[in-house]
């Protein structure tokens, strides 16, 4: 059942839930942020409108820098802001930030360790009918590889705007990923939120499995923890929104409650959360661990529920995934 | 900035000590680049030591001038330059890229919290100098940002990225030294990419553009001076340099671009050096 200390949307799996994009709660945060922190400046590289960035661009001209379509310029000229003692956060989609300019990012962000945000909208497969060249599933495993990063991930757009908000009141180089479509709200403005720390949405009693997920496909791990519950299969629904510094702890005590892991992401299996808390699960506590994600392919056009199902990260497939790794338990 | 005939004399003194420490290094590492830092050291030493709003004892001075080494390999030239300019013992530039040492072979500010950045990667300094250029205006500050750039360096993308916005931008207090020694690791810089003319390219770009001897202070001083009067639009000063100045046997050729002198190329080049100081020691005093 739905974890009530967490003050949860009790309406999640109702027909007619709440759906807003994760990115809309990255701009309402910023632009929060942005009132009370004169250090804060915002810079895009012509996509103010899809990464939600005009919110903050629109109340703070003077604040705001267009660096047109120029990923590389855009992640080192914020590095340049942050080193005057700006506060800079960066947006594109993460195909190209922080896909094109990685080695800026690695080099005069995280190298230098400047306090840049870079948001990389768009992310996962269910950008849907723009196809697999704007589809970034291999944003994580490419952020997570770098010194002095933190890695985000938030699940809807509630948290998202948390998520943001954290971040600017820590300064340090940070990975926000954020998705193009509408998600279901799982949380509210009650829910607490810490950077680094997993949250277990939903607990059934004596759980054979915990699922741990990611980004807006925790909606569909919560829908698949129900329905197994329904024949019988307890389950526990981990939140994993901060994948860096990744919660060992927390991920240590779920392995050893439960004895099996699934994990669920919209990213390459491989390098991706899944294989975070593998190499944190090998070494203090292997236990059997299942992986929903995408299995070393491209992504295409489609519905982003299309592609979801096509590329094995819908309900039924974590379901499955649950099956198996039990049977792996044996 | 004014210059006479007196101070020329100190600078050139200054320069070829710096000469020398670059050749000291670069031996005692067995690593590095040779023709770049000989080429860039009447320039640094000019910045360092007659033009740069700088203070080697307070290194968060907010009023201090930026810089910003675009061409990190070229960095004996930076590291010498500010150890004679009181950043660091002279003495520890012998430790050139060995291991625990705080001279990295491309500069790292981790080790070194006095540079504004780090660099190695070639294309990103720019955008780095044109980033502080526009932080420095959102604070109404009068700093000036100075970012030094390889001709060579030039074939990267970004840095026509970085230009674009310094000239939409009109960062007036942002000038660019580019080091136009036309030698690059492959060969002749006309030969691996043609650059020619770097004056119309960046004249395209709304930059303010003037081209001096890079061995020559009056003129590097006054086209600085010029820089900085031009309100509206960011200034690049094109430096035509010999790569390898200083140095008979280094000079022009592009083989010196990436390799260090061994113990018997060191030795001829440091007994050049010690002959030429001891020239302008006699002219100064």
């Amino acid at each position: 059942m739905l974890n009530k200390n967490l003050k949860l949307n009790e309406k999640m799996f109702d027909q007619d839930v709440e759906q807003i994009p994760i990115r809309q709660g990255f701009g309402e945060g910023l632009l929060e942020e942005g009132k009370h922190n004169k250090d804060i400046v915002a810079l895009c590289a012509d996509l103010t409108e899809s990464t939600k960035m005009n919110l903050f661009a629109e109340a703070f001209p003077d604040r705001f820098v267009e660096i047109g379509i120029a990923e590389q310029n855009l992640a080192s000229v914020a590095s340049g802001m942050a080193a005057i003692g700006k506060l800079p956060v960066i947006s594109s989609y993460a195909m190209f930030s922080p896909g094109r300019n990685w080695e800026q990012i690695r080099t005069t962000i995280c190298y230098n360790d400047r306090p840049v945000i870079i948001a990389g909208s768009h992310a996962g497969i269910s950008v849907g009918p723009d196809g697999g060249t704007h589809q970034a599933i291999e944003d994580i495993a490419i952020t997570r590889v770098i010194p002095n990063m933190i890695v985000v991930s938030p699940c809807d757009s509630i948290e998202a705007k948390k998520a943001i908000q954290a971040l600017l009141k820590i300064g340090k180089p940070a990975y926000i990923r954020l998705a193009r479509e509408k998600t279901p709200i799982m949380t509210t403005l009650e829910t607490p939120f810490e950077l680094g720390q997993s949250q277990t949405l939903w607990k059934g009693e004596n759980p054979e499995v915990a699922i741990i997920a990611t980004g807006a496909l925790v909606h569909k791990a919560l829908v698949a923890a129900k329905k197994l519950e329904e024949i019988g299969i307890s389950v526990s629904v981990t939140n994993l929104a901060t994948i860096k510094p990744l919660d060992e702890e927390s991920i240590i005590t779920l392995a050893k409650e439960s004895g099996a892991i699934v994990t669920v992401e919209e990213h390459q299996i491989a390098g991706g959360m899944g294989s975070a808390v593998a190499e944190c699960l090998a070494q203090y506590a292997p236990v059997p661990v299942e992986f929903v994600g995408v299995r070393d392919l491209f992504g295409q056009s489609g519905t982003p529920d299309e592609l979801i199902e096509y590329y094995g990260m819908g309900i039924s497939h974590i379901m499955s995934a649950v099956k198996t790794v039990i049977e792996r338990k044996k | 900035m004014e210059l006479n005939d007196e101070k020329i004399l100190g600078l050139r003194e200054i320069s070829n000590n710096i000469r020398e420490s670059i050749v000291e290094m670069l031996l005692s590492a067995g690593s590095g680049h040779t023709a770049g830092p000989l080429g860039m050291a009447d320039v640094f030493t000019i910045l360092y030591f007659h033009i740069l709003k700088h203070d080697p004892k307070n290194i968060e001075w907010e009023e201090r001038d930026r810089v910003v080494l675009s061409n990190g390999h070229i960095c004996p030239v930076l590291y010498a330059t500010m150890a004679h300019a009181g950043y660091m013992p002279v003495s520890e530039l012998n430790t050139l890229r060995r291991f625990g040492s705080r001279l990295q072979g491309h500069p790292h500010r981790e080790f070194m919290p006095w540079l504004e950045t780090s660099s190695g990667p070639l294309g990103e300094g720019l955008s780095q100098a044109v980033g502080m250029a526009i932080a420095l205006r959102i604070d109404n500050k009068k700093n000036f940002t100075y970012c030094f750039l390889g001709d060579g360096e030039l074939n990267e993308g970004q840095n026509w990225e970085a230009i674009m916005l310094a000239g939409k931008e009109r960062l007036g207090k942002l000038i660019v030294f580019v080091d136009r020694n036309n030698i690059q690791i492959d060969g002749n810089t006309e030969d691996i990419m043609p650059l020619n003319s770097l004056t119309a390219k960046w004249t395209a770009f709304n930059w303010h553009v003037q081209e001096v001897d890079g061995h020559n202070f009056e003129m590097i001083n006054d086209a600085v001076g010029k820089a900085h009067t031009v309100p509206e639009q960011p200034s690049v000063i094109i430096c035509r340099t010999i790569p390898g100045k200083g140095v008979l046997e280094f000079e022009y050729d592009y083989h010196w671009h990436g390799k260090a002198p061994n113990k018997d190329e060191a030795k001829k080049a440091l007994e050049e050096l010690h002959t030429l100081g001891g020239k302008i020691k006699a002219e100064h005093h």
